[in-house]
C-alpha cells in the first residue's frame, strides 16, 4: 500500500510545476468524455485554431494550454477546477459547458482571485446576484436566446406554441425567456426527465403537442437529445402540421448527422442565437474558413465562444503587455469587449455579461450541399440580460 | 484495540497473531492518512490535501456502508441518497441564511447541521428500512436503490435550492474554537472522525449485537430457531449505517461547498459499494484501502489519458478475476469478525 | 380527454414495453438460470445499436444491416462470456457487480475510441419513416409499428422456444434448480454460452430498433439498464412471463405518467405547483411501482417455481 501511495505521490510531485515559467497559463474545463464530448471536442478544436491564429503568444509570452474533463458532473468539473487553480497555478480558467458546472466550480476560481469565462453557460444566478468582478461571459445569458425567439414568434404572427425542454435548471430558463416574450397562449408544456438516464423518446409528448393544435413547437433540447428529437418530430411527420421553434437545439454538431440520416424535416426550421457561421465579419470568415479547412465541418456555436475566450484573455494580456499581476489592468481592458470577436462588435453591461444581437437563423443547404444555418434578420438589437439589475456591480 | 475475551483456549494463539497483524495494519494506515496529506499540504501541493480530504469522507461513507454489507450481509445500492441527505443539511439552511426565508431552520450552525443530518438521515434510513427489509438478495439492493432514486428526483424538483444545478454553500458549518475553512483542520476533523468510526465498527463487529447481526447473514433460518428475531437487529444495523453515511455527506458538504443532486445518483451509490468490494468486504480496514486506491487511481490515470475509463475498468476486472476477497487480503489474512469461515 | 390520444399513448407504451421486454428477456435468463448479476447488458444494448449504425451506413440498407449486426452481437456477448463471465459463476454478486461495473467502463471507452464521442443517427428507409393512420385520428409513425410487431415475433419465439423446445426445457429446468442440470449430466459450461449469447442479440436487437429513434451513442447502456432490472425485479428473477408483464406494465405507467400526470394533478393542486411536481412524479413512478410491489411480494410478481 504504502509503494502504490508513493508511486502516486512521485506521479504528482514529477507533473506539478515547481517552477514558475514565464507563460501565460490557461485551464480550459469542458466536457470531453461521456457523449457530451462532441461538445467539448468542439471547443477544443476552436481554442487549438485561436492559439493558433495568434501564434501561441499572448503580450509577448508564450500560452500553455491545459484542457480538463468535467466528465458532464459539476463534482468532477469542481475537482478539475481546483486542480487547475492549486496545482497548475492557471492565470485564466474558461470554458463551461453546463449552467450546473459553472456554477459548481466558480467559487473556487473567484476565491482564488483568478479570472474566470464561461465559453457556454450562462444561468440566471452569475449574471445577477453572484455577480463578480473577475467574472467575464464569452457566451449569452440562458433567457436572451429563448427571448429573441418570443419575439420571432410574435413578429411570425404566431398565435399559440406547445413547449418541450428538459427538466432542469436551464430548460427552466429557456421556458421562462420565451413566455416573457411571447405574446401569444401556450397551450400546453412538457418538461421531460434529464440527467444521467434522461428520456430521449418523446413520443408521448408529441402525441399531446400534435392534439393541443397549437400553432408551432418550441423546443430546447441540447447535445445528443436534439437529434433525437428533430428524428422523431420528422417520423411522427408533423412537419407540415407544426413548425418547429429552437433554441440551441440544432447545431453544427447535429445537422451532419441528420443530414446523414436524412431528416429532411429539418431543413426551413427556424431558431435564434448571436451568432451564425455565415455572420458576415472579417473574424468570422477567417474564422469559420480554417475552421472548416482544418476539421471538414462547420463550427458549432460553442466552438465560437471558445474561440472568443481566448480572445478575450489575449486582448487583457496585451493590454498590460504580459503583466500577468496587474489583475485591475486586464480586468479594464477586458471591459472595453475591444476584441475581434466572431460576432462582431459588442460591449459588456455591470455583470460582464455582453450586450450584443440576437438573430433569426433557418436551417438550409449551402452550395456544397452541407447542411448549415443562415442568418434572416436581427431580432433583438443590444440586448441586455434582464437580471443585470440584480447585479450590484 | 480490544483482545476479545471469548475466544476459545486453542484458538487462542491464533488470535493473538490475527489481532497483531491487525494491529499493524491499522497502525500503518493511519500513519499514512495522517502524515502523507499534511507534509504534501505543507510542501505547497495543496490540490493532494483535497484529494485526501475527498477520499478519507468517502471512506467514512464506505465504511458506513460495510457495516450493513460485510458484516451483515444487506448489500444496499442507494447509500449515496445518505451523502446527499447529510449535505442537504448544510446547504438548507446555509442558504436560507444567506438568502432568508425559513427562519426555522435558518442557520450557520454547525451543531444543528450535524444533528439535521443525523437525524433526516436516521429517519429516511428507518421508514426505507422497515419496508427493504422485507426482502433479501437482489431484490434488497433494488429496492434500496429504488429509494435513494425517488430522493434523487425528489430533490431534483426543489428549485428553490438549484434543482438539477444544485446548491453552492457559501458558508460552512461554524463550529465554536475551529474553522472548517482551513482545509488542515478539515482533513483533521474527517481524519479523525474516520478512525473513531473505524474503531467503533470493530467494537461492535465484536459485540453481541455484531455476532447477531452475522449470524443473521450466515442463516437466518437457524437464528430464528434459536429465538433471535433477526429483523430488528438488521433495521437497526441499516439505521446505523445510514446515520454514518449521512455524517460523511455532512463533511462532503462543508468539504466540496458544493451539493447537488447529482450526489445521490445510482452511480454513486455504486462507487461506494465498489470501493468496498474492492477493498475487501470482509477486513475491517478494506472499505478503507478501497476508497484509497479508487480515489487516487481515478486521480492519478485521468491526469494521463481522457480514456482512462479503459484501465481503470480493466484493473477492477482483474482485481475480481486474481483477488478473491479485495485488495486487503494481501495485506491481511484474516480480521477480527468473529465466526467468520466457519 | 380524448379517446384517440389514449390510444395513440397506450400504443406508444407498449412500444416503450416491447423494448425493455427485449432488454430484460436476456437478463433475467442470465440472472435465472446463472445467478450472474450482469450490469454490463446495456453494454450489450449500445453494441448492436453501433454494430446496425456502421452496417446501415456502409450496406445502405437498414434491414441488412439488422441481419448482420444481429449474429454480431451474439458474438460480442459470446466473446464476454468465454472471456470474463465464465470465471465468475462462482463468486458472489457482489464480485460480479465490480466485475461487470469494469466490462461498462471498458467497452464504453472502446466504443468512444472506435467511433468517436458524437453517436450515429441511423437513416431509415422510405417506407419506414412515414405514419400511419389506424382509426380516424389515431395516426402513428410506422416504424414504432414496427418495433411493436417486432418485438411481439421475437417474443413469440421465445416463448416457443423456451416452451416447446429440449434447449427451452433446459433453460426452464436451470432457472428452477441448476445443479440438478448439471447433475444429470447436462453440458452446462454450453448451456450457460449459449444463453449469454442469447441474452446479447436480444438486448443488441432492442438497440438496433431503439437506434433510428433516438441514436447509437456512448453511455445509452447505462442509461437503460437501471430500468431493465426494475422491469425483470418486479417480474420475479428467471420468469420470461414475468419480464413480459413488467416491461409492458412499466412501459405502459411511464408512459401514461408523463402523458396525463400534469392534467391529473392540476385537479388537485394550482398549475404552477401540479408543473413542478408531475415531471418529478413521473419520473419516480417505476421506483415507486417497483417499491409497493416488493413490499407486498419480496419475490416479485411471478417468481419461478423452487426458487
Amino acid at each position: 500500500m504504502k509503494k502504490i501511495l508513493s508511486i502516486a505521490t512521485l506521479t504528482a510531485l514529477i507533473s506539478s510545476p515547481l517552477f514558475a515559467a514565464d507563460e501565460v497559463k490557461i485551464g480550459f474545463v469542458t466536457t470531453l468524455t461521456t457523449g457530451a464530448a462532441s461538445m467539448g471536442k468542439d471547443q477544443e478544436n476552436a481554442v487549438n485554431l485561436a492559439l493558433e491564429h495568434i501564434g501561441n503568444t499572448m503580450g509577448g509570452k508564450p500560452v500553455k494550454l491545459i484542457m480538463a474533463d468535467d466528465g458532464f458532473k459539476p463534482e468532477v468539473g469542481k475537482q478539475a477546477t481546483d486542480k487547475l487553480v492549486k496545482q497548475d497555478d492557471v492565470d485564466f480558467v474558461a470554458g463551461y459547458l453546463w449552467s450546473h458546472v459553472l456554477l459548481a466550480s466558480r467559487k473556487s476560481v473567484l476565491d482564488s482571485g483568478k479570472f474566470l469565462i464561461s465559453a457556454n453557460a450562462g444561468p440566471s444566478a452569475v449574471a445577477g446576484k453572484l455577480c463578480h468582478k473577475n467574472f467575464f461571459s464569452a457566451s449569452w445569458q440562458n433567457d436572451q436566446t429563448p427571448m429573441a425567439m418570443g419575439e420571432t414568434l410574435n413578429k411570425q404572427g404566431v398565435k399559440s406554441i406547445y413547449v418541450m425542454a428538459p427538466n432542469y435548471a436551464a430548460g427552466k430558463d429557456m421556458v421562462a425567456g420565451v413566455e416573457r416574450t411571447f405574446n401569444g397562449e401556450i397551450v400546453g408544456k412538457d418538461l421531460t426527465k434529464w440527467g444521467k438516464d434522461a428520456q430521449l423518446d418523446f413520443s408521448a409528448e408529441l402525441a399531446k403537442a400534435k392534439a393541443s393544435g397549437a400553432e408551432g413547437l418550441f423546443v430546447f433540447y441540447p447535445g445528443k437529445a436534439g437529434g433525437a428529437f428533430i428524428k422523431q418530430y420528422e417520423q411522427a411527420g408533423l412537419r407540415d402540421t407544426l413548425p418547429l421553434y429552437t433554441v440551441f437545439t440544432i447545431d453544427a454538431l447535429s445537422l451532419p448527422k441528420l443530414q446523414e440520416g436524412g431528416m429532411k424535416g429539418v431543413l426551413g426550421s427556424q431558431m435564434t442565437q448571436f451568432w451564425s457561421p455565415d455572420l458576415d465579419n472579417e473574424t468570422n470568415t477567417r474564422f469559420v474558413a480554417d475552421f472548416r479547412a482544418k476539421h471538414g465541418s462547420y463550427p458549432s456555436f460553442y466552438a465560437a465562444q471558445a474561440y472568443d475566450s481566448i480572445m478575450l484573455i489575449k486582448s487583457a494580456v496585451d493590454a498590460v503587455d504580459g503583466n500577468l499581476d496587474d489583475m485591475d489592468g486586464m480586468r479594464a481592458a477586458m471591459k472595453t469587449a475591444d476584441f475581434p470577436s466572431v460576432r462582431g462588435k459588442f460591449s459588456y453591461g455591470n455583470n460582464h455579461m455582453p450586450i450584443q444581437n440576437f438573430y433569426t437563423r433557418t436551417v438550409v443547404e449551402d452550395k456544397d450541399g452541407n447542411w448549415t444555418t443562415t442568418i434572416d434578420e436581427t431580432v433583438l438589437e443590444n440586448h441586455q440580460d434582464i437580471y443585470a439589475a440584480n447585479c450590484s456591480m | 484495540m480490544t483482545t476479545t475475551t471469548s475466544a476459545r483456549p486453542d484458538h487462542r494463539q491464533n488470535r493473538n497473531t490475527e489481532t497483531t497483524r491487525l494491529l499493524l495494519v491499522s497502525a500503518l494506515l493511519v500513519l499514512i492518512l495522517a502524515i502523507l496529506p499534511t507534509v504534501l499540504y505543507l510542501t505547497g501541493h495543496t490540490f493532494w490535501l483535497d484529494i485526501f480530504t475527498r477520499l478519507v469522507i468517502l471512506a467514512i461513507a464506505a465504511v458506513g456502508l460495510n457495516l450493513i454489507l460485510g458484516l451483515g450481509g444487506m448489500v444496499s445500492f442507494g447509500h449515496a441518497a445518505y451523502i446527499g441527505l447529510g449535505a442537504y443539511a448544510v446547504g438548507i439552511p446555509a442558504y436560507h441564511s444567506t438568502y432568508g426565508g425559513m427562519d426555522a431552520i435558518a442557520t450557520y450552525n454547525g451543531f444543528f447541521h450535524l444533528a439535521l443530518a443525523l437525524t433526516v438521515s436516521a429517519l429516511f434510513a428507518l421508514v426505507t428500512g422497515i419496508i427493504s427489509l422485507r426482502t433479501r438478495g437482489v431484490n434488497f439492493i433494488m429496492i434500496t436503490m429504488a429509494f435513494a432514486q425517488m430522493m434523487y428526483y425528489a430533490i431534483v424538483s426543489l428549485e428553490t435550492y438549484g434543482g438539477d444545478d444544485g446548491l453552492t454553500i457559501d458558508v460552512r458549518s461554524e463550529f465554536p474554537i475551529i474553522s472548517l475553512d482551513d482545509p488542515l483542520t478539515l482533513y483533521a476533523v474527517s481524519f479523525i472522525s474516520l478512525i473513531i468510526i473505524v474503531f467503533l465498527v470493530h467494537r461492535i463487529s465484536n459485540s453481541r449485537f455484531g455476532l447477531t447481526l452475522q449470524g443473521a447473514r450466515s442463516n437466518e433460518e437457524r437464528m430464528l430457531a434459536i429465538g433471535v428475531n433477526c429483523y430488528k437487529y438488521q433495521l437497526a444495523a441499516f439505521v446505523m449505517s445510514g446515520v454514518i453515511c449521512g455524517y460523511a455527506g455532512f463533511l462532503l458538504g462543508n468539504f466540496t461547498t458544493f451539493i447537488s443532486p447529482e450526489m445521490m445518483d445510482w452511480t454513486r451509490s455504486g462507487e461506494i459499494m465498489i470501493m468496498v468490494i474492492l477493498g475487501g468486504a470482509t477486513f475491517l480496514w478494506g472499505p478503507v484501502i478501497g476508497a484509497i486506491v479508487f480515489i487516487i487511481l481515478e486521480y492519478v490515470l485521468s491526469e494521463v489519458t481522457v480514456y482512462w475509463h479503459l484501465p481503470f475498468g480493466l484493473l477492477l476486472i482483474f482485481s475480481v478475476l486474481f483477488l478473491r476477497n479485495g485488495l486487503a487480503s494481501v495485506l491481511q489474512r484474516s480480521h477480527s469478525q468473529a465466526g467468520k469461515g466457519q | 380527454m380524448e379517446f384517440s390520444l389514449l390510444l395513440i399513448q397506450l400504443l406508444n407504451g407498449l412500444q416503450l414495453g416491447i423494448l425493455l421486454f427485449l432488454l430484460s428477456a436476456g437478463l433475467t435468463l442470465t440472472f435465472g438460470i446463472m445467478d450472474f448479476v450482469n450490469l454490463a447488458h446495456g453494454a450489450l444494448y449500445m453494441l448492436g445499436a453501433f454494430f446496425c449504425a456502421s452496417l446501415t451506413l456502409y450496406t445502405g440498407s437498414f434491414i441488412l444491416a439488422i441481419l448482420l449486426a444481429l449474429p454480431l452481437t451474439a458474438l460480442a456477448g459470446y466473446l464476454l462470456e468465454k472471456l470474463v463471465v465464465q470465471h465468475l459463476y462462482d463468486r458472489n454478486h457482489l464480485d460480479h457487480v465490480l466485475a461487470t461495473f469494469g466490462l461498462i467502463l471498458c467497452i464504453d471507452t472502446i466504443v468512444h475510441i472506435i467511433w468517436g464521442p458524437q453517436g450515429i443517427a441511423i437513416p431509415l428507409p422510405a417506407w419506414l419513416s412515414g405514419q400511419v393512420e389506424l382509426f380516424d385520428g389515431v395516426v402513428l409513425p410506422s416504424y414504432r409499428l414496427l418495433i411493436i410487431g417486432v418485438g411481439l415475433l421475437a417474443a413469440a419465439g421465445l416463448y416457443v422456444l423456451v416452451n416447446h423446445t429440449r434447449l427451452g426445457m433446459l433453460i426452464r429446468a436451470g432457472a428452477s434448480n441448476r445443479k440438478m442440470v448439471g447433475a444429470l449430466g447436462v453440458d452446462i459450461t454450453a448451456l450457460f454460452s449459449g444463453v449469454f449469447a442469447l441474452g446479447a442479440a436480444l438486448a443488441g436487437l432492442a438497440g438496433m430498433l431503439i437506434a433510428p429513434i433516438t441514436e447509437a451513442s456512448i453511455g445509452m447502456g447505462s442509461d437503460i439498464i437501471i430500468t431493465t432490472f426494475v422491469v425483470i425485479i418486479i417480474g420475479g428473477i428467471g420468469s420470461m412471463k414475468g419480464a413480459f408483464l413488467a416491461a409492458l406494465l412499466v412501459g405502459l405507467i411511464d408512459t401514461f405518467g408523463r402523458s396525463f400526470l400534469d392534467d391529473f394533478f392540476k385537479l388537485l393542486m394550482s398549475t404552477e405547483a401540479a408543473e413542478t411536481a408531475a415531471p418529478a412524479v413521473s419520473a419516480m413512478l417505476i421506483y415507486i411501482l417497483m417499491a409497493i410491489i416488493l413490499a407486498f411480494r419480496p419475490q416479485g410478481l411471478f417468481p419461478p417455481l423452487s426458487r
